[in-house]
């Protein structure tokens, strides 16, 4: 495409018409074979040629008009940006970095509360497939941001533990008959034991020999839960998982049932939000701890541990023990997660636990900024939350016809939402590293407004 | 005589099936400045990575303070109160200069911070100005100082240095050296210095090694080693410098 000239009185016309109509061209002919021609079975089940000129000129319009306004409006501001000198911070934005957080947490606490009072119908829905799973995943991302984010061992199988928190729930619960407070931390810790059955072996790799290794040990996880039909009773997954009582009082509609205790009438959305607050306490308490522990040697360690291994040795860092901690940590708080989410469902299946969840995982600790805890959670809302507002685009089946399903388009859009996040925020939203030890005078400097200096 | 603090004894390290290290004999006393110098190669980094055990000797012994160290894990090594400010310097680029202080006190619990702080702070009042920056932000002799001075905080009996002068400005250089002799001189630090830069290495240094291809040729005092038309001719270009 040509380079566009922009000069401080504005872009000049020609260039950029010229431009643009490259960019109609281009998008014509890349579209005209993906968009233009499907493939439709007709009465007979003869496959025949269908045309969708509207759709793609559609497309094209869209694509145009945007270059359009990339060369018009944002190139030439950017340009007059680069010129002005960074203004300082302001105190509006400084007093929302301050407040976020406590906005943040104080707004999920009140989250279900205020759903039932602004739609009493679909309450459920919101609590459940908006709160109750963005919550999982901010769980899952704060455990392997203990991994990836401050270790910095990029760990691709991170579902494994998912799945051994999973199905320690489910076995131990259906067999034993054990409650699920019990084997909360049980599920826990066996998912820590597997984390370091996982360490030993990866303790001398790095880098992408790591991520190689690690997302090995999550398919051979799967595989054995698949293979395993005695056990885990294979792809067809275990059923009638119990589900979590309130500290003793099952949610059913019996006269013990949770519901006739308390004197209400039986709905099912109480049992949704005492699951809502149950895995809130467990976010709040995995936030809690990795707090705690980054300002503890060990996490102090992992972090030193992630910039320079030879040089950690050299201080007297026990790399091994310092590498097993934070594999067994993060898988813990994978398996709180994997029993919750058993716990939640009620069904589990190997089908669950694929890469495409440890990819999903990775994805939101990465593009929320490695190690920002903060980071990860609006990371997690956008993606889980974004995919489920994509099924709730019904009036796009208005424009795109009956057969639009939003939901199809949710990796596509993923991938161009990470590729757009890298290129403006290359280090992830929340960039910044806050120093874990608190001084007189904080000066916090951003990633961005300096390059790694290594001479 | 003494026992030396450090003793290296007939130790052979190599890279595979590449020898690096054929035998070397080396002794360190407590409260000397000892150098070695040697071509690019010669095996310098490789015998002051195996003092702390990686790679390790598969002959020969390491005996630092009475105590045979050579086949002991780097971390333990570490925490006998030998520093090291490694080649590269490997400074923690993303912490900022306090917290890297911080790790390398981690090392010795029994060491006072603050006074340790004090003390190295006010051999590089460098550090001091950039307390809070990110360690990547520094400069290369900056980043060496940080180096230097978070090998101090653990306040090491015997600090290694590799190569502490690479890549810096020969003002900045000269600042290092001297500050290297000060803290011999004034806090008694014992200090085995590994150096391209033979002519201020030697001087500064109560004796010196010369390593060429994983053996020691010659040894001497560092003023002696100077003095020598090999040395001259060798390492130091003939005389000039």
């Amino acid at each position: 495409m040509p380079e566009i000239s922009t000069t401080s009185t504005g872009p000049q016309f020609g260039p950029v018409f010229k431009d643009a109509a490259a960019t109609a061209a281009i998008s014509f002919l890349m579209f005209l074979p993906l968009i233009g021609f499907i493939t439709v079975q007709d009465i007979r089940n003869v496959l025949v040629l269908d045309t969708r000129w509207t759709l793609l000129f559609i497309l094209v319009a869209l694509i145009t008009a945007g270059r359009l306004a990339y060369t018009l409006v944002l190139l030439p501001r950017s340009a007059r940006r680069a010129h002005r000198a960074p203004a300082p911070a302001s105190p509006i934005v400084a007093a929302i970095g301050r407040w976020f957080t406590p906005f943040v947490v104080g707004f999920v606490i009140v989250y279900p509360i205020l759903i039932m009072g602004l739609v009493p119908g679909g309450a459920l829905k919101w609590v459940d497939n908006f709160g109750i799973q963005i919550l999982i995943y901010v769980m899952l991302g704060l455990g392997l941001n203990i991994v990836v984010g401050l270790a910095g061992l990029l760990d691709l199988g991170y579902v494994a533990f998912y799945a051994v928190g999973a199905y320690s729930y489910a076995l131990l619960a259906k067999t034993f008959g054990f409650s699920f407070y019990m084997l909360l931390p049980l599920a826990g810790c066996l998912a820590a034991f597997w984390g370091i059955i996982l360490g030993f072996p990866v303790l001398r790799l790095r880098g992408d020999y790591l991520a190689i290794v690690t997302l090995a040990f999550g398919e051979i996880i799967r595989l054995v839960l698949v293979n395993w039909v005695d056990l885990t009773n294979g792809y067809a997954g275990i059923s009638g998982i119990p589900r979590p009582t309130f500290f003793g009082i099952p949610f059913n509609a019996n006269d013990d049932g949770f519901a006739a205790v308390f004197g209400l009438p039986f709905t099912p959305i109480y049992r949704t939000i005492f699951l809502y607050y149950l895995i809130l306490a467990l976010v709040l308490l995995t936030a809690f701890v990795t707090i705690r522990l980054r300002r503890l040697p060990v996490g102090r360690a992992w972090e030193a541990l992630r910039e320079d291994e030879i040089a950690c040795r050299s201080l007297g860092i026990n790399t091994t023990s310092t590498k097993l901690t934070a594999f067994s940590i993060g898988a813990m708080f994978g398996g709180f997660a994997g029993s919750f989410f058993a716990a939640r469902q009620g069904f589990i299946s190997p089908e669950t636990f694929n890469f495409l969840e440890s990819a999903t995982i990775v994805a939101i600790v990465v593009l929320g900024g490695m190690g920002s805890q903060i980071g990860v959670a609006v990371a997690a809302v956008a993606m889980v939350g974004g995919t489920e507002i994509l099924r709730e685009l019904d009036w796009l089946k208005d424009i795109f016809g009956q057969e639009f399903d939003p939901g199809q388009y949710r990796m596509l859009l993923f991938g161009f939402a990470m590729v757009i996040i890298m290129v403006f925020k290359p280090r992830g939203l929340v960039s910044t590293r806050e120093p874990s030890v608190a001084l007189t005078e904080r000066k916090m400097i951003s990633a961005g407004m300096v390059k790694e200096g290594h001479g | 005589m003494t026992e030396p603090l450090l003793s290296i004894r007939g130790v052979k390290a190599s890279y595979g099936h590449v020898a690096a290290l054929k035998g070397v004999d080396l002794d360190v006393s407590e409260g000397e400045i000892v150098t070695l110098i040697g071509a690019n190669g010669a095996g310098k980094s490789t015998l002051m990575m195996t003092v702390f055990g990686k790679p390790r000797a598969h002959a020969g012994q390491i005996i630092y303070s009475g105590e045979d160290i050579t086949r002991r894990p780097t971390h333990l090594i570490a925490r006998m109160r030998i520093a090291q400010a490694p080649e590269g310097r490997r400074i923690f680029a993303r912490m900022s200069v306090y917290e890297n202080l911080q790790m390398g006190a981690a090392v010795n619990p029994d060491a006072d911070f603050e006074q340790n702080l004090e003390h190295v702070l006010g051999l590089f009042p460098r550090l001091a100005q950039r307390l809070h920056q990110r360690g990547g932000t520094l400069s290369g002799g900056e980043q060496q100082m940080l180096a230097i001075a978070r090998a101090l905080m653990g306040k090491p009996r015997l600090l290694l240095l590799d190569e502490p002068s690479l890549g810096l400005a020969p003002l900045i250089a000269q600042q290092i050296f001297d500050i290297i002799h000060e803290l011999n001189a004034r806090d008694r630090l014992t200090v085995f210095l590994v150096e391209q830069n033979a002519y201020h290495a030697l001087k500064l240094a109560h004796r010196g090694y010369v390593m060429v291809n994983g053996l020691i040729t010659m040894a001497g005092s560092g003023r002696d080693l100077l003095e020598r038309p090999e040395v001259k001719a060798a390492y130091l270009e003939g005389g000039r410098h």
